[in-house]
């Protein structure tokens, strides 16, 4: 400490070790927060249910998305990135899962939201299992903090079926 | 700076820091804004490189005193080669 130097040096030194630390509180500070969200989805039409030439089943859907996320929001969320999808189960994989729609939520005021949509990616299984299928639309979701542990979580909403016909 | 400055220095540094983060952590907390936190943390760290850095005269207060000249020439050191002579011997016999 005798030298203008090496006091610039130990300022700088215990500085960002205590800026690491009070970073990483605030990440830990992130797990008192309990969340509740909600969601709900509707499908409001089946436009169209086709065979492709290659043999794989696509279906286009119009949906309302309807859901609550703003609970997730903390002092150290930077953003949270919501999917939503399609899970069902066919004799070759247990679970298939179709991202349908996907959206960024910058802040608390744009968490809670109503979607009218098509489904922005396209609904396209492997084979032709689609016919008749039950499955479940997914609400997952990623929580980007600042600083810190990222979080993830989803809602699962059943009883989803397809027609049994192409249409 | 002299030693006793350098010890304020030092100490004054950490508690400063440390009492910045602290606050900062808190008003960040409270308003709940990340920001905030990090704004008042780059106050703090700011401000105590102004107080702790420069060699302010506050630092020097409590200078040396060496001894006078004539007062140490009444107490020679003692001379290094006799005394490694001495021992040189005194191991061979």
């Amino acid at each position: 400490m005798h030298t203008v130097g090496y006091r610039m040096n130990a300022v700088l030194t215990l500085g960002v070790t205590i800026l690491a630390l009070i970073c990483a509180m605030a990440s830990l500070a992130d797990n008192l927060n309990l969340p509740s969200p909600s969601a709900h989805v509707q499908v409001l039409n089946i436009n169209w249910f086709q065979k492709q030439p290659n043999g794989n089943d696509e279906v286009s859907l119009t949906l309302n998305v309807s859901a609550d996320l703003q609970s997730m929001f903390t002092w150290n969320t930077k953003q949270v990135f919501v999917f939503l999808a399609a899970e069902y189960e066919t004799p070759q994989n247990a679970l298939n899962q179709v991202s349908l729609w996907d959206s960024i939520l910058p802040s608390k005021e744009h968490a809670k939201f109503l979607i009218h949509t098509t489904n922005k990616y396209r609904f396209t299984d492997q084979e032709s299992n689609l016919r008749g299928k039950e499955f479940n639309l997914t609400l997952h979701w990623h929580v980007m903090p600042k600083t810190g542990k990222m979080f993830a979580d989803k809602i699962v909403m059943t009883g989803y079926n397809l027609p049994q016909e192409y249409r | 700076m002299d030693w006793q400055g350098q010890k304020v220095a030092e100490q004054l540094m950490q508690i400063m820091l440390l009492a910045f983060a602290v606050v900062g952590f808190l008003t960040g907390y409270v308003l709940e804004s990340f920001q905030m936190m990090i704004l008042v943390y780059a106050g703090g760290v700011f401000l105590t490189t102004l107080v702790t850095v420069p060699n302010w005269p506050f630092f020097n207060r409590h200078p040396l005193k060496w001894l006078d000249p004539s007062e140490a020439e009444k107490h020679p050191k003692p001379q290094r080669q006799q005394a490694v002579n001495s021992k040189k011997k005194s191991s061979k016999k």
